[in-house]
């Protein structure tokens, strides 16, 4: 039987692609119930009315991707509560409907590229994540230009770079380089060293200042904490 | 004007409001977005010192003498910039129009400047209709806010023709400024709705307008600025990060205004307090304050100065709207925030 627990878990792996972090932590899940059969129902909230709804609609069908994939999981119902668009993006997730068909005559195509152009970013600010400790270090920013995946000390923020690029299918294993071109996977050359580590720090600061944002308008708007949500850092 | 420590501020809030979202303006079956679109900015004031909160029901139609009180007699604005925004399919009146706020500016001469707007989607009457409001209200300026609804058109781009042929009468119409304003909704919705790239088209195609991107960007800031550094009419307009930032997360804002002071350069960088959602009297108080923290993390950013400041709060703008300045309030070497003035802006790209 499915437990509540592993469907929080489940939701743990989908994201919000502009903040690059779990629904879950950010507060979003508003509420999350599992019936005696297997009937799963998610409630998922968001900091503003407005909230940009291609975003949103990616945050629900994730979530009933990661919900409806569990095992013994009867029905999935995914629910986004006070947004402009809940009721077209709750009947399309509902319907199974991709983006364009949930929002005819709005849309002229899927979220893929856009998708894509987020997790381009989020290899950025993951970079800029991973370096800081070494070139605090004492390292130069010369050094990071030799350095491979391998060669960089596990952490957390290692793990989660590496993710991201083996989802853009840029090379993620220990043999490549650990500053590579977030489009074309080519590793960065000395040339192009600074303007690269500057682009990933100004990724990071606005991913992370977007979130604090965010935590900051839904904390107003609701006052009340989300499944699973992670208190902010000071 | 504000002082401190003696030395004293020119202040040019270059973005504010005058707005009424009250429930008697709600358009009739819109009510939903009428009542969301205020209490998201609502939500906004939340990032602002408690004691400055102010109940919905007074955020929803402010009055007059509010507006006099906060901005200029305890807010220490010199001169304040009215950024109209219409939303007319949600606000009957319109949430805060150019007839609004021209007619306080009337009132109390010598204190505003008039920006208007246009809708590129407007047509010919939204032309004849910009040409009307520059001549009635002498404005410099437009507001443009790119996610507007319109009908089943959920915003535009400032690279559509359509925007093309409003920028270019606008020209000639003798508006220098053009005031970006960027939302979660554009066609089609499947775009990022916040891609700041038709704004770099914009630019380099008028390259006699300046295009402030206000709220610099966000939740772009890093798109902004790449943009930024490629474009010599491109400016930042500070409404938002320090009402958003610098109570609320303040070592957020020191980061954000430390990209800004890297990329941008503080030749080109203005404040606005975005007034309504935020009163700008702690604004100016705490920017003063301010200092750029001294630990490892801000070591790549430059320290803001006294002369900093001062541009920013209020000689950068100025500059923009040929608003006189007493001159005990000028930079002694003040050479002027003009399009070909990047030097930092240049810096920022080869380092």
């Amino acid at each position: 039987m499915t437990r509540r627990a592993d469907v929080l878990s489940a939701l743990d792996t989908v994201r919000d692609p502009e903040l690059d972090e779990p629904v879950t932590e950010l507060g979003f899940v508003s509420s999350c119930t599992v019936s005696a059969g297997g009937d799963v129902q998610v409630r998922l909230r968001l900091p503003t009315y407005f909230c940009a709804p291609n975003f949103a609609f990616l945050m629900v069908a994730d979530a009933y991707d990661a919900v409806s994939r569990l095992p013994d999981v009867r029905a999935t119902e995914v629910l986004l509560d006070d947004h402009f668009a809940s009721e077209a993006i709750n009947a399309g997730i509902a319907a199974r409907a991709g983006f364009a068909e949930s929002f005819a005559g709005f849309a002229a195509g899927e979220l893929d590229e856009l998708r894509v152009d987020f997790v381009r970013k989020a290899v950025l600010a993951g970079t800029d994540r991973v370096c800081r400790p070494l070139l605090a270090e004492g390292r130069s920013p010369e050094d990071l230009a030799g350095l491979t995946l391998g060669d960089v000390p596990p952490s957390a923020d290692l793990e989660r770079l590496r993710a991201r690029r083996a989802e853009l299918g840029l090379p993620a294993d220990d043999a490549s380089a650990l500053l590579v071109d977030v489009t074309s996977g080519a590793a960065i050359g000395v040339q192009a060293l600074p303007l690269h580590l500057a682009r990933a720090r100004v990724t990071r600061v606005n991913t992370d200042a977007n979130g604090s944002v965010c935590r900051g308008m839904l904390s107003h708007r609701y006052g009340t904490r989300g499944e699973g949500q992670l208190e902010e850092l000071p | 004007m504000y002082e401190k420590d003696g030395e004293k501020y020119f202040v040019v809030d270059s973005h504010m409001h005058y707005w009424d979202a009250s429930p008697a303006n709600w358009v009739k079956g819109q009510e939903q977005f009428a009542k969301g679109w205020i209490e998201c900015f609502h939500a906004y004031m939340g990032l602002a010192p408690e004691e400055t909160h102010w109940p919905i029901e007074k955020f929803m139609k402010y009055s007059e003498d509010d507006l006099m009180k906060d901005v200029f007699d305890e807010g220490y604005v010199d001169v304040a910039i009215f950024q109209p925004t219409y939303l007319k399919d949600w606000y009957t009146e319109g949430f805060n129009t150019t007839e609004r706020n021209g007619g306080l500016s009337e009132k109390h001469p010598g204190k505003f400047v008039v920006n208007t707007r246009f809708d590129p989607r407007d047509g010919q009457a939204g032309l004849e209709e910009l040409a009307a409001n520059v001549e009635r209200w002498g404005s410099k300026g437009v507001k443009l806010y790119t996610a507007e609804w319109k009908g089943d058109s959920r915003g535009y781009k400032l690279s559509d023709p359509e925007a093309y042929t409003f920028l270019a009468k606008a020209q000639e119409l003798g508006i220098k400024n053009i005031h970006v304003h960027k939302g979660p909704t554009i066609w089609p919705l499947d775009k990022d709705a916040f891609d700041v790239s038709d704004v770099d088209h914009a630019a380099t195609d008028f390259p006699e307008l300046n295009f402030i991107v206000e709220h610099v960007g966000l939740p772009r800031i890093e798109d902004f600025c790449f943009m930024a550094t490629q474009e010599p009419n491109v400016y930042a307009g500070l409404a938002v990060v320090i009402g958003g930032l610098m109570h609320a997360r303040p070592r957020f804002f020191a980061k954000v205004m430390g990209e800004l002071l890297f990329w941008v350069g503080e030749d080109k960088m203005t404040f606005g307090s975005d007034y309504g959602i935020w009163e700008p009297k702690w604004q100016v108080e705490g920017f003063v304050d301010w200092e750029m923290p001294e630990s490892e993390e801000f070591a790549d950013y430059p320290r803001p100065t006294t002369a900093t400041k001062k541009k920013i709060l209020g000689l950068n703008a100025a500059k923009l709207y040929g608003i006189e300045v007493p001159a005990e309030l000028r930079l002694p070497d003040d050479t002027p925030a003009a399009p070909d003035d990047a030097t930092l802006v240049e810096h920022g790209a080869t380092v």
